[in-house]
């Protein structure tokens, strides 16, 4: 009828990279936590007028230990910025991070005292969502510009780094 | 006999109900809480200080960045402080127009506190429905301004631009969906037994203590105080409108759920009016060098065109002084005092936070209690940390 017919009953012949970015991709789970504005369009998108589980992405775990994703929602203050450092360190392998909106990107409009100039001064980010607040549709977009991203990843790679990380 | 020794528990910054940043140190002994203390600063922004340093134009959007789930009661607020100190008159039609607009807001800050209060107390798909609603009032936003959540609509003197055409569609779209989607509500919370015993009873302030903490809004009028600003000293043409405050008996949770879902059926009778009796008239008060012209002025008018881009480069001058104004936001009351030394910018702007002064109470309302009523007392409350820390 389906799937069923087109496949052959006995071996598939696939790569480890791609099987296992396949699996990374899809079943991505992000931590649940929001900063600021940006985290009120997060749950907009988790919502359901605009349903991220589309993207077999709607478990929000609130305990960074079983979370793949991190999607830094607003704006980092100094004080907040040693914990979103150690809520990234909580994470294992692999992660991956989304800078959502102008504040966790650059600071946006408030350029002082209190607010860290761009989330990427204390964790590495992969992707970038401009916008103040993005709209739902934009942090559809760049989730799945990240999965492109992780579509080209290759698990010698990323052992290699860890390795080093951790040497 | 062992000995009695309590356990201190920390609570946020990263917690799923603690609605954003909010970090409470408690200590526990067993499951009792004895002592609860918040922590705030950790979405500390700077707003204040931002402020200083803008034009009084340009400080509006820092204003929309404080309580994000009711930008517009902010903008509101702070260009009602500086048409106060500049003396300025605003059209009918602008009032009316805000009175909308910001009653819409009501409604939409009070979706997501019952969404996410009931989130916290185990009904999960709560969520789900009232962010369905919201997003009809989020389309009138972005009707009318263009943006989905932060506006920036209401501007000094008047509105950012004309009301669009098809204003009045969906606005009725709204009208006609909200009252809906708060029947869904009552028929899954109001005889939920689990929801019911995590809020009658629990998060109790009485009316003295009430007043002592300085609350406002719903944590005020909850514990059966009748203060609300649109009646008590009434701005943006609230007289005109014709509409009940409701009051809470004795100031619990569960009083507070139902008083908040009545005040938005209050305000949906409000945006009614306001809909039906909307003036005719300009978008903008007419004060040549403070009020900013209309655009299709600017790119047709010699005169228009310097004041635009005076106002625009310069800002304007305001007579020196200080004014106080409030407002009745979804969360209590919003002050904004403004100090002008004469100049272009600010000298100070000070807020007055209603979460920030509501959150205060927190530790009256749960210390003896349990600590699964923490997390009842914090949604209970209505805290934005945007708001609370600035």
């Amino acid at each position: 009828m389906g799937l069923e017919e087109k496949i052959p009953d006995s071996i598939i012949l696939t790569t480890v990279d791609k099987m296992a970015n396949w699996a990374h991709k899809r079943s991505m789970w992000p931590l649940g936590f929001g900063l600021a504005c940006c985290a009120i369009e997060m749950m907009s998108t988790f919502a359901p007028h605009f349903d991220l589980a589309r993207f077999g992405m709607e478990v929000m775990r609130p305990s960074p230990r079983q979370a793949d994703l991190m999607i830094v929602a607003g704006r980092v203050s100094m004080k907040m910025a040693p914990v979103v450092k150690t809520l990234y360190e909580q994470m294992p392998n692999p992660k991956w991070v989304l800078s959502m909106g102008a504040c966790a990107s650059c600071g946006g409009v408030f350029n002082n005292y209190a607010i860290v100039q761009g989330v990427d001064r204390i964790i590495p980010v992969d992707v970038y969502v401009p916008g103040c607040p993005p709209r739902p549709e934009q942090l559809i977009d760049g989730i799945l510009k990240l999965y492109e991203q992780i579509e080209k990843e290759s698990v010698k790679d990323k052992r290699e780094e860890w390795g080093r990380r951790i040497g | 006999m062992t000995e009695q020794k309590t356990v201190t528990v920390n609570m946020g910054p990263q917690h799923p109900s603690t609605h954003g940043v909010l970090r409470v140190v408690l200590e526990l002994d067993g499951e009792t809480v004895i002592k609860a203390t918040p922590v705030v600063g950790y979405l500390h922004t700077g707003i204040e200080k931002t402020m200083e340093n803008k034009l009084y134009y340009k400080a509006i959007p820092c204003t929309d960045r404080m309580d994000y789930l009711a930008p517009m009661s902010n903008n509101l607020g702070y260009c009602l402080a500086v048409e106060k100190l500049m003396g300025i008159e605003v059209p009918e039609k602008v009032k009316w127009a805000r009175v909308l607009l910001t009653e819409l807001t009501r409604i939409k800050s009070h979706l997501v506190w019952l969404g996410t209060h009931a989130l916290d107390l185990g009904a999960m798909s709560m969520l789900l429905y009232t962010f369905r609603e919201r997003e009809s009032i989020i389309d009138v936003y972005e009707a009318v301004s263009g943006q989905r959540m932060m506006s920036t609509y209401i501007r000094i003197g008047g509105l950012a631009k004309e009301l669009p055409k098809d204003f009045d569609k969906w606005v009725r779209k709204v009208l006609k969906q909200v009252p809906q989607g708060m029947q869904d509500y009552i028929d899954l919370l109001s005889g939920n037994q689990i929801f019911i015993n995590r809020t009658k009873g629990v998060a109790v302030i009485s009316a003295e203590d009430a007043l002592n903490y300085s609350l406002s809004g719903p944590m005020l009028r909850g514990s059966g105080i009748k203060h609300d600003l649109r009646k008590a000293s009434p701005y943006s043409g609230y007289e005109n409108f014709d509409f009940e405050i409701p009051v809470g008996r004795i100031g619990d949770a569960w009083d507070r759920y139902l008083l908040r879902l009545e005040e938005m059926r209050q305000s949906l009778r409000i945006v009614q009016q306001a809909l039906d009796g909307m003036p005719e008239g300009p978008y903008r008060a007419h004060v040549p060098g403070v009020v900013l012209p209309p655009k299709e002025d600017v790119l047709y008018k010699m005169e228009s065109m310097i004041h635009h881009f005076k106002i625009i480069t310069e800002g304007f001058e305001t007579p020196r002084g200080a004014v106080y104004q409030a407002i009745e936001a979804p969360k209590g009351e919003l002050g904004y005092y403004i100090s002008s030394d004469g100049s272009n910018k600010p000298h100070r702007v000070r807020v007055r936070p209603p979460s920030y002064i509501n959150l205060g109470a927190l530790p009256k309302m749960v210390e003896g209690r349990l600590l699964s009523d923490v997390i009842c007392a914090i949604g209970t409350i209505d805290i934005v940390l945007g708001e609370v820390d600035r």
